[in-house]
């Protein structure tokens, strides 16, 4: 039965990662909307920001691991 | 436009023999495979074999004339008694398909190099406190070329399993070359048949954390195993990629780049310009060689093991590989962090003493996860890819029902081919985004370790 709830905390982690990703997509997609002509500064730190929010995620996910 | 058009269903078509063709390999292996073939000799005892269906499938191709089951006294065990308590050898046990399992098998680390369903041996080198060192190739062993790499015998206490060398735990299990009949999984062990008595293996010799079955083990495993091997070839294609580079740079110099070159050069620019230029500043051609070498060796080894049917190999996305990484990441920023760096990390000035009491510990905790997160992003992100392809192509015989229902088995094979080749699309950009990641973000807590105070003192 751990298994099951450990999977629980790992959805709810993903929610939270997610919203954060979902919320540095949509910004970077205005920001280039608005200045194209930055698209390259824009994208690297959309993935540099993306891959911070991503390691919160991960940390949890693999706690999920090592108590299920 | 329509030449193209043909060329890709051509793939598709391809794609989907292939899958067809692997679904039945391994429908026939996942069957039959961790069985102990004497059990099936003896119609006199109590098990119930009605439900294990194996007439569809063709055990011809298996060599039995290994296992001797003659010798084996079947009169001196009462079958009935334990028949269901506890793993027993000689009785065929869960016969269900475990996607799971599979997908952890198939991105786990291994002493045989897998192309396709052949298998080929590799080199192992073993030592266990008493006994020494054990230095063999994988086939002394005695596993089929064409199968799932389990031995058919064992040397030393050391038996091949699912083309991982494990140990047999009982210091009673003789040495020397020993003759087994097969492997039990349950899930309290894992179990080698020899005699018809079962003995407890211990775990595989990885240091993944128990993550991958592997953990604290009695022998240490320092085997060329597969992913040293896949290691060895993409550090070899990379380094003949760029030392043939390098030199056309000198032939050709003033001219614009050719072949390769071309291709190298723009990745190679983007780095540079993107990654290092903006966030080291003038220092940047110190730590290229670093973030070069990193990116390089990711990006290789991602799409090494993005190849179908060529091992495989989870190398990026085994947890020590990515831990060593991350440590190299560490010691280059720590080493090269000034007194500005650390003295935001141990005493930040600005802010009230009270407030430095929460920050320090936090900073310094900050220092450590900074690379845990390189490595378990790494990690996760390959790992997570080839999971997901094992899992889809799992599908098949989840929905065939193991061979029992094929018409579903063929339905759901061409469903999990499309699926299977757009996650592979999408792997292939996630191999670049991932090494790109851990590029940029080494460069970025470099940059903080080495940049200079921007307020005025």
């Amino acid at each position: 039965m751990t298994g099951s709830i450990a999977a629980i905390g790992m959805g709810i982690a993903v929610i939270g990662a997610g919203i954060g990703i979902g919320n540095i997509g949509s910004k970077a997609m205005e920001a280039i909307a608005r200045q194209p002509e930055a698209v390259g500064d824009i994208r690297s730190s959309m993935i540099l920001m993306a891959a911070l929010v991503e390691g919160a995620a991960l940390i949890a996910i693999v706690v999920a691991f090592l108590v299920a | 436009m329509g030449k193209k058009f043909i060329l890709i269903k051509l793939v598709i078509v391809a794609l989907f023999f292939g899958s067809s063709l692997t679904a039945q390999q391994h429908n026939h292996d996942h069957s039959g495979h961790h069985h102990d073939h004497s059990s099936h000799d003896h119609s006199g005892h109590h098990h119930d074999h009605s439900g294990h269906d194996h007439s569809g499938h063709d055990h011809s191709g298996h060599d039995h004339s290994g296992h001797d089951h003659s010798g084996h006294d079947h009169a001196a065990h009462d079958h009935g008694s334990h028949g269901h308590h506890g793993p027993v050898c000689g009785v065929a046990h869960d016969d269900t398909f475990d996607a799971g399992k599979t997908a952890f098998h198939h991105i786990s680390d291994a002493n045989v190099y897998s192309i396709g369903p052949l298998q080929i041996p590799l080199p192992c080198f073993l030592y266990a406190p008493g006994t020494g060192w054990d230095v063999f190739m994988s086939s002394k062993l005695k596993f089929d070329k064409i199968g799932h790499g389990d031995g058919g015998k064992a040397y030393n206490r050391y038996v091949l399993d699912g083309g991982s060398i494990r140990r047999v735990k009982d210091a009673s299990f003789p040495m020397g070359d020993v003759s087994i009949s097969g492997f039990v999984h349950q899930d309290d062990g894992y179990f080698v048949c020899h005699n018809n008595k079962l003995y407890e293996t211990e775990a595989k010799s990885t240091a993944d954390g128990g993550l991958f079955g592997g953990g604290i083990t009695s022998f240490y495993d320092f085997s060329l195993t597969k992913n040293v091997t896949s290691m060895l070839i993409v550090t070899f294609l990379l380094s003949w990629l760029f030392l043939s580079i390098a030199r056309r740079y000198k032939e050709r110099d003033g001219m614009a780049p050719k072949g390769a070159q071309s291709f190298m050069e723009t990745m190679f620019v983007f780095i540079q310009d993107e990654v290092a230029k903006p966030f080291l500043g003038a220092q940047y051609m110190k730590f290229l060689p670093f973030l070069m070498a990193i990116f390089f060796f990711i990006l290789g080894l991602n799409l090494f093991g993005q190849i179908p049917f060529f091992g495989g190999s989870n190398v990026t996305g085994n947890l020590g590989v990515t831990m060593v990484l991350g440590i190299l990441a560490f010691l280059v920023t720590n080493f090269s962090g000034n007194k500005h760096y650390w003295e935001h990390i141990l005493w930040m000035p600005g802010v009230p003493a009270w407030v430095k009491t929460i920050l320090t510990p936090v900073e310094i905790l900050g220092i450590f996860i900074k690379p845990l997160t390189l490595m378990l992003r790494l990690f996760a992100n390959i790992t997570a890819g080839h999971m997901v392809i094992i899992i889809f192509v799992s599908l098949i015989f989840i929905f065939g029902d193991l061979g029992n229902n094929m018409g579903a088995g063929y339905g759901t094979a061409v469903a999990s081919t499309l699926l299977t080749l757009f996650m592979m699309a999408i792997e292939l950009l996630v191999a670049f985004i991932q090494a790109f990641a851990f590029c940029i973000l080494t460069a970025s807590y470099i940059s903080a370790a080495v940049e200079e105070s921007h307020e005025p003192h």
